[in-house]
């Protein structure tokens, strides 16, 4: 039983990083209506990127609590979050806009963001070598908690700051005019336009969010794991099984799809070989398309 | 004569000839599954981003089935040591119940959920074979996968027979994608592929034509993954990368000429030299390109997928508008990078 609830907990902090992944997933998918495969290595990049300030530069800062990296990841953060926004608005600017002007399908632009992910893979294996990298050499000792349950520092701060991001987001898409702009961009971009929205301004602004909401999840892997270059593509499926599982377009149902992939797959193992464990998120994948290919909560596109 | 000046160049020759032989053989199994993409994609408008998994298959299963049985230091199942051909077409026939196993419940749905459910399917695999005991010996892949015609010539000559072999393949692929494409049936795909609405209200049933179109690709694709297999004779799961079998297959397709069948054949040879071509140079570059030439190519085959569907969208060959062999060719309007149909659906 104990076992059981270790792996619920386990769950819970995967399934954070899958959710904020597919939140700034779901968010692109909403509003620019195409599935971005550059998603991945977006994330990816991300997660290099922080190693820049963290490990390159060596600016670990001084330690934060008992957490395993310094105040440096604050720095390496605001990196990471201002390269991936400008990434993807440079796509745009030069790939998906042009497509879009052309009046290019749904279609062209996913394989054109796949052309992308290729080479946003290469140069980080260019830059940063094929071995892999970590954050911190230092351990991360794990908290006993009650029930003789363990969790570490790093991972209470990762399900705490996607909550914070979370009601963030909602503070951006329901509280400002902005938010009010791209929920009706994603909704319906003719209608949009006529009452007078800059379309295109709003697909960048929601290149930059989805952008900045990638590269934190890409760090917060990196936080818990190796850095690896070809990990993008594998971070693809399990955040499309969860944008589609909370309905695209939704950043809540993207979380709680998150989460609800995080926790089966970690659950997982109590049933089959840990080798299967990839193979969860796509029979979640076709079981919603199966029954409610709209999603839990429905969606906007 | 001085001996040692002419020895160079003689080998330089067999040398040249020997990659060109091995080349033509990859790039002739590359071709097989480019026509198998261009029924998916270019005729039919279904939208696969899993090429990789379904070579695996076919790779595996004819594998399995035409080893022996396993040794002392094999675990697999199977080695059932039957003959080569009829391993292909298990092969084949493997790799079609996976893609009806997946078309089923997404090709009903929005065109780009196939391609969702599809890129997970490879890696699933690799780590299924690498984390099962007894399966297919698991990382360590498997080998002495038998040769086909092995007692036809020495050991030496046997990649002509190779070359042979597949490029007979891949003339009975051509032949049957072209019959297949130019038949009512092949009409029926690309009037879903242009416009589902229309191919609807004529009463085509255009799920039921894109989940075939979808099968019967995965199975060439299948075959190919399976003719492959016996021609490296050892196949271990690193091998079915995605780049390798899925991005590189997409690449060749675009350059190429979606919807054309001798645009895939020829861009495949031509993406396909591009690709293994690079290699060779490697010595002759400056050292900061020359040590980066593995990921010099991968950058240089993502700019040319963009550029391609930026400026080109219909590959070097593009697709010859006809509606049958009875009729005078229409104006142009159609194609997979065609505007219209490409929306979400229902």
């Amino acid at each position: 039983m104990i076992d059981f609830v270790q792996l619920i907990i386990i769950g819970t902090i995967v399934g954070s990083i899958i959710g904020l992944g597919a939140m700034g997933l779901t968010l692109s998918y909403g509003v620019m209506k195409f599935a971005n495969f550059a998603h991945g290595d977006s994330m990816a990049l991300g997660m290099f990127l922080a190693f820049i300030v963290v490990g390159d530069l060596g600016w670990a800062g001084s330690d934060i609590g008992r957490l395993s990296f310094g105040w440096g990841m604050i720095p390496a953060l605001g990196l990471a979050m201002i390269g991936v926004a400008l990434l993807n608005i440079s796509a745009d600017r030069t790939i998906y806009r042009r497509l879009r002007r052309r009046g290019a399908g749904i279609i062209t632009m996913a394989i054109a963001s796949l052309g992308l992910a290729i080479i946003v893979r290469a140069v980080i294996q260019i830059v940063w070598g094929s071995a892999p990298l970590r954050y911190s050499t230092g351990i991360n000792p794990a908290l006993t908690l009650p029930g003789d349950l363990k969790a570490k520092p790093d991972q209470f701060f990762i399900v705490g700051l996607t909550l914070v991001v979370a009601f963030g987001l909602y503070l951006l898409l329901y509280r400002t005019r902005l938010g009010k702009a791209m929920r009706a961009t994603s909704d319906n971009p003719e209608l949009a336009e006529i009452a007078g929205i800059d379309t295109e301004r709003i697909r960048m602004s929601t290149w930059a969010v989805a952008g900045a909401l990638t590269a934190l999840a890409g760090v917060m892997f990196g936080i818990q794991a190796q850095l690896q270059f070809n990990a993008g593509f594998e971070f693809l499926l399990p955040m499309f099984a969860a944008t589609i599982l909370g309905g695209i377009g939704n950043p809540w149902g993207a979380l709680t799809g998150g989460l609800i992939v995080g926790i089966t797959q970690e659950t997982s193992t109590e049933w089959i070989d840990a080798g299967l464990k990839p193979g969860v998120p796509f029979v979640l994948l076709i079981g919603i398309l199966l029954i409610r290919p709209r999603g839990i909560f429905g969606s906007t596109v | 004569m001085d001996l040692l000046v002419e020895l160079p160049p003689l080998i330089t020759f067999v040398g040249g000839v020997n990659w060109t032989v091995g080349f033509l053989t990859t790039v002739g199994i590359f071709a097989i599954v480019a026509l198998a993409l261009n029924l998916q994609w270019g005729y039919t408008g279904v939208f696969n981003f899993g090429i990789v998994a379904f070579f695996m298959v076919g790779a595996y299963t004819s594998a399995l089935l035409t080893l022996e049985r396993p040794g002392d230091f094999e675990n697999h199942i199977l080695g059932l040591e039957w003959p080569v051909p009829l391993g292909w077409i298990a092969g084949s026939l493997a790799a079609g119940v996976l893609a009806l196993l997946i078309g089923l419940p997404t090709l009903r749905l929005r065109r780009d959920f196939l391609a969702i459910a599809t890129i997970g399917v490879a890696t699933i695999l690799r780590s299924a074979v690498n984390s099962t005991e007894g399966l297919a010996n698991r990382g360590a892949g498997l080998i002495g996968i038998p040769r086909f015609l092995d007692g036809l010539v020495d050991g030496a000559d046997y990649r002509w027979v190779m070359l042979g072999i597949v490029l007979t393949m891949l003339a009975f692929v051509y032949v049957v994608m072209a019959a297949a494409t130019a038949s009512p049936w092949g009409r029926v795909l690309r009037g879903i592929r242009d416009n589902e609405d229309t191919a609807m209200a004529a009463g085509k049933h255009t799920t039921v034509f894109r989940v075939q179109s979808f099968v019967l690709g995965g199975m060439v694709m299948g075959l190919a993954g399976a003719i492959f297999a016996h021609r490296q004779g050892a196949i271990s799961p690193t091998g079915f990368s995605d780049l390798f079998g899925t991005f590189l297959v997409w690449t060749m397709l675009i350059v190429g000429g979606s919807g054309n069948n001798r645009g895939a054949v020829l861009g495949a040879l031509a993406v396909g030299f591009f690709w293994f071509g690079t290699p060779l140079i490697q010595e002759d570059l400056p050292d900061f390109l020359g040590t980066r030439v593995f990921q010099l190519r991968e950058i240089a085959i993502g700019v040319l997928i963009i550029v391609f569907l930026l400026t080109r969208p219909g590959g070097l060959l593009e697709e010859e508008p006809r509606v049958s062999r009875f009729v005078p060719k229409p104006g142009s309007g159609s194609g997979a990078f065609n505007t219209a149909h490409e929306e979400g659906g229902p």
